[in-house]
């Protein structure tokens, strides 16, 4: 839970996840630092070239080869992070999926950026969804502070022995990374014992004895490895639970996979991913005050889908609106789909509610407007927030 | 909450400003956040960075729409911005602009206040180029916070990477701004 304390440095959620990095320490730091790349990699390899951590940077020619390298680097023994955006991430797909695959414990930070064309670096969720089936964990943070915690917590959720898979770390583009604000650290120290020291079976180097990566797979073993993924990437959810309550207990900040926000006596309530929370709660704690009964529900951890979790939240709510940052053109959206799957059989009523795309707006006026429609019959199959011509929120 | 839009030209320093400030109210104890609108980011173009202040934590990521202070880094900006849209009428408008400079139709329709500070001058006479220090000196003293030990601290910490001259200039800067304002003797 964030907290503004007299220790905070006012930093953006890029900084503050650089010194979550720095603090880290990891072994090896592939990037490719031109443009989408964020602020991120601009401050981690100024802490490297200052000589605040000891950790090989290693400047590569594409994201594509940055996430080659991390997979080599993290297989051969060594704690790996790396960090993109947007089309980075695009270009980095097919090598996520080999990551997660080969159970490469990679952590990558991500600022959720639109994908081009038109080209556009603005807040945006598109670029996670590209990655969503891969493999890899996805966790979404709503601020700097979560930024950085989540980044903390990132490693031992990645390299934990049922686990051993790649784990993205979502924040907004811009939303988070430059906006500053308070951010209160752990000592250097604290997360360094919190980490540990990186240990995987079998690594390439340093290990008991030969082993082999990345091998051919016929089709009478390929189904039997990806459904271990499958399961690895189920039992995430559990470990994320564990992580979430022992860094509460070491440090006094709590992050559940699902921040559950007035959701007592709750009849309608939105589900988001991201920095929307923060808006959402500002207009539910207004129409609180004016007697509506709403909540709101934001997904930390994304995937694994917490689904369990999330029926377990929804309480006595009603009709739910889910608020997607990307679209899956043809089909629902890729978070009111995974809700609606989840909460098949409860009688909840989902409403699809599509907003923000490529850094748009989206106004505290335009989610009272969402909540306000949340308590008449819908009206459209899905609802674009704040398009020009679909409501008065679209001006810019 | 307290919102407040920095209009200046991309090299100008306004996000440097948008973030001294966040600091300085930070020291003063209170919840702050500040980021700067991206557009292309192309030296001399009119852009534009937020400094929110409130009591508690600032949760909201949404834009600035209705500020309560807007502050205007370079005087050409005037005629070429709406730099009044959205400024709540009981608000501040705080110009860098020397006496007897035109300040535009729109700062002369605005209902509420509205102070001008000749920043250029006051930066040049102090021996550095940017207003934005003054800005921001000037500020802090109309509205009466944070205080100017609180910016002195924040400026040091947003611009440790200066030389000691130039950030002792800007210091100089700042201060000159502040009294400028407190005194209202400013245009």
């Amino acid at each position: 839970m964030a907290r503004v304390e007299t220790t905070s440095q006012v930093l953006t959620g890029a900084e503050a996840t650089a010194h979550a990095m720095r603090q880290i320490r990891p072994d090896v730091v592939p990037v490719y630092p031109i443009t989408p790349q964020t602020p991120i990699i601009q401050t981690f390899s100024r802490f490297v070239a200052d000589g605040k951590t000891d950790t090989v940077l290693l400047q590569v020619e594409s994201e594509h080869s940055a996430m080659s390298a991390a997979v080599g680097a993290a297989l051969a023994g060594g704690r790996t992070m790396t960090a993109t955006a947007s089309q980075g991430l695009a270009l980095m797909v097919e090598v996520v999926y080999i990551a997660a695959g080969l159970r490469a414990p990679v952590v990558i930070a991500v600022g959720n950026r639109a994908l081009s064309g038109p080209i556009n670096i603005h807040g945006d969720h598109s670029d996670g969804m590209l990655a969503r089936d891969s493999g890899a964990l996805q966790l979404y943070a709503q601020d700097a502070q979560e930024a950085y915690d989540l980044t903390v917590l990132a490693p031992r959720l990645a390299e934990h022995p049922d686990v051993m898979l790649p784990v993205m770390v979502g924040q907004d583009g811009f939303n988070v990374t430059h906006s500053a604000e308070p951010v209160a650290l752990l000592a250097d120290e604290e997360v360094g014992e919190f980490v540990g020291e990186y240990r995987i079976p079998n690594p390439l180097l340093g290990g008991e004895g030969p082993s082999s990566h990345g091998v051919f797979a016929m089709p009478d073993s390929y189904f039997e490895i990806r459904y271990q993924l499958v399961e690895a990437v189920e039992a995430a959810e559990h470990v994320y639970d564990e992580l979430a309550a022992e860094y509460a207990r070491r440090f006094g900040r709590f992050l559940p996979a699902i921040d559950s926000y007035r959701m007592e006596d709750a009849q309608r309530a939105l589900l988001v991913l991201g920095s929307a929370a923060g808006t959402a709660k500002d207009v539910v704690d207004d129409l609180r005050g004016e007697g509506e009964r709403v909540g709101l529900l934001a997904l930390r951890l994304y995937r694994p889908f917490p689904e369990a979790a999330l029926r377990a939240a929804m309480g006595g709510v009603t009709r739910l609106g889910v608020l997607d940052r990307a679209v899956s053109p043809g089909a629902y959206p890729p978070l009111f789909s995974d809700a609606h799957a989840a909460l098949s059989g409860t009688g909840i009523e989902l409403r699809s509610f599509v907003y923000g795309l490529g850094g748009r707006d989206l106004s505290t006026r335009a989610l009272r407007q969402v909540l306000s429609e949340l308590a008449a019959p819908a009206a459209a199959r899905i609802r674009y927030v704040g398009l020009r011509g679909e409501d008065d929120d679209g001006e810019s | 909450m307290m919102e407040v839009r920095w209009h200046g030209r991309g090299g100008q320093g306004a996000k440097t400003a948008s973030q001294v400030l966040a600091v300085a109210y930070l020291k003063a104890g209170k919840a702050v956040q500040a980021f700067p609108e991206y557009g292309p980011e192309r030296s001399g173009a009119p852009m534009l960075a937020y400094t929110r202040v409130d009591e508690r934590k600032v949760r909201r990521r949404c834009a600035v729409t209705e500020p309560d202070v807007v502050v205007v880094l370079d005087p050409s900006l005037t005629h070429e911005v709406a730099i009044t849209s959205g400024l709540r009428p009981q608000g501040h408008l705080l110009l860098n602009l020397e006496a007897g400079q035109d300040p535009g139709a729109a700062v002369a329709e605005y209902p509420g206040q509205v102070l001008a500070v000749p920043a250029d001058r006051l930066a040049r006479e102090c021996g550095t180029r940017f207003p934005n220090v003054v800005m921001l000196g000037a500020v802090a003293g109309w509205l009466g916070a944070p205080t100017l030990e609180q910016l002195g601290e924040a400026l040091d910490e947003v611009m440790a990477g200066l030389p000691p001259a130039a950030r002792e200039a800007s210091r100089q800067a700042m201060r000159a701004g502040y009294l400028a304002a407190e005194r209202r003797d400013a245009s």
